[in-house]
């Protein structure tokens, strides 16, 4: 079953279309990609997976995002969008962690939704840093500020406050935008990782990067969902010439 | 830094090397079952002609992937090149070997036209090129590499020799032409998987020194 079902999404700002008639799946357990040249929907796609959208004025959505069979988009009193969000989980572009220490930036999601406390809650935490193998690094050093670390290190807090709530999915736009190769080498390296745990999904302006990370890719353009599938095909052999101008940077 | 790409690098060296095990299975049996005279011998080349037929395809389709997907550079990209180009000439000391044994199956319905000395030796020092060949390969090692290249020009003297004795048998009697056809096809099938094991070690070398050296060893002599 997928992870997340996408069928006739449409979405508006106001007058502009931004989403048209996308439909795609996205498996469990697997990193998929979205690519496409800048405004071509590929955030908006992202933020609606969490109804990330419903903050911004004048959006109009329709269709149907259907996860752990419900569908995400119905309205408000049907779904709970803190535990919606809680599921799904997002990291940005630019690193945010809190202006908080590196236990409480972890601890944050478990003490708001009173997940866990005392020894329970710090297990939680080092099992989060664990997970982004940030945990030797700063095992000693969890009462430091979070905004003293370095940006992958930051990037890395980030998903593990993420972790610390038990998501599903985890949702990625452009998280290494702001990191140096190697930086982003090494968090590439831990987005394959986390995906034996959780269901991955990235936005991504670097091409070689959805090719180099990921199993699924969908290239969108103008608002479509040109074409989607295996990273290997697309990269290899896609079916739509508007995808093959694309990944051999004919476009445009 | 271990990246999950060295993983799949390594997948590739390891199916290369399993087809490399199966290439030299199918030289030993099919020259074993002409020196042994055993028949059945033939067979067991034959058997795995399509699992390396299989195996080159899946090979070129895991290369063609691993630079499209992640754009290797530097000594990766010389890997993955040369594993293609290793993985073609596999294929092809295969299919010799598959001609070997069918010239063993006719000669085998006649009784032997003389004792077999060269072409068991000259099997012997082929066999020991492809799997110098691939040792150099595993190994990076430049040394073996080139006493490959070195080896070659013995296998060239030797098929010269094994002709210039099977012309002297076709001239004493006509009978014995379409067996000695046969042998001096043998020898050239011997000499082809020699050039085969050749150009692997000459790949090894771009591989470990990004040096071409095909058509002229002598040129990385005098570089060092």
């Amino acid at each position: 079953m997928p992870a997340v079902e996408i069928r006739k999404l449409e979405l508006f700002y106001s007058t502009f279309h931004a989403l048209k008639n996308v439909n795609m799946s996205i498996e469990p357990n697997r990193i998929t990609s979205m690519i496409g040249p800048s405004g071509c929907g590929k955030s908006t796609l992202l933020r609606c997976l969490n109804r990330m959208n419903d903050n911004i004025e004048g959006v109009k959505i329709s269709g149907e995002i259907i996860i752990e069979n419900i569908n995400i988009l119905r309205n408000t009193e049907g779904v709970d969008i803190d535990a919606l969000r809680r599921k799904v989980g997002m990291v940005f572009q630019r690193p945010n962690p809190f202006p908080l220490t590196v236990f409480e930036n972890v601890a944050f999601g478990l003490r708001i939704h009173k997940m866990a406390k005392g020894s329970v809650l710090a297990g939680i935490v080092e099992e989060s840093l664990k997970g982004v193998l940030l945990w030797e690094d700063l095992k000693d050093k969890l009462d430091l500020s979070a905004l003293s670390l370095s940006l992958e290190q930051k990037q890395r807090l980030c998903i593990a406050r993420l972790l610390s709530v038990r998501p599903d999915i985890i949702l990625l736009d452009e998280p290494c935008s702001a990191l140096d190769p190697i930086a982003t080498t090494r968090i590439e390296e831990l987005m394959i990782e986390l995906k034996k745990k959780y269901t991955i999904v990235i936005v991504t302006h670097n091409m070689q990067q959805a090719a180099r990370v990921s199993d699924d890719t969908g290239f969108m353009l103008l608002g479509d969902l040109v074409e989607f599938g295996k990273t290997s095909q697309i990269f290899t052999s896609p079916k739509m010439k508007q995808t093959e101008d694309y990944v051999t940077g004919r476009f445009g | 830094m271990n990246r999950h790409f060295d993983d799949e690098l390594g997948e590739l060296k390891e199916r290369l090397l399993y087809m490399a095990s199966l290439v030299e299975s199918m030289i030993n049996y099919s020259i074993k079952s002409l020196v042994d005279r055993k028949e059945e011998l033939v067979q067991e080349t034959y058997k795995h002609e399509s699992e390396v037929n299989k195996i080159q395809v899946e090979i070129d389709d895991r290369c063609i992937k691993l630079i499209a997907l992640h754009q290797p550079a530097a000594a990766d990209l010389r890997l993955i090149t040369s594993a293609m180009k290793i993985n073609a000439e596999l294929e092809r000391m295969g299919d010799q070997a598959v001609n070997i044994a069918e010239s063993s199956v006719k000669l085998l319905k006649q009784p032997p036209l003389k004792p077999l000395i060269d072409t068991p030796r000259m099997a012997e020092i082929v066999k020991k090129m492809v799997k110098d060949s691939l040792d150099c390969f595993v190994k990076k090692d430049l040394e073996l590499a080139k006493s490959v290249l070195r080896t070659d020009d013995e296998v060239d003297d030797l098929k010269d020799q094994i002709f210039r004795e099977l012309l002297t048998y076709m001239s004493s009697d006509p009978a014995n032409i379409s067996r000695a056809l046969e042998l001096i096809l043998i020898s050239r099938h011997l000499e082809r998987i020699g050039d085969h094991a050749t150009n692997i070690a000459e790949d090894v070398i771009f591989l470990v020194a990004g040096t071409d050296v095909r058509h002229h060893l002598n040129e990385l002599e005098e570089k060092k």
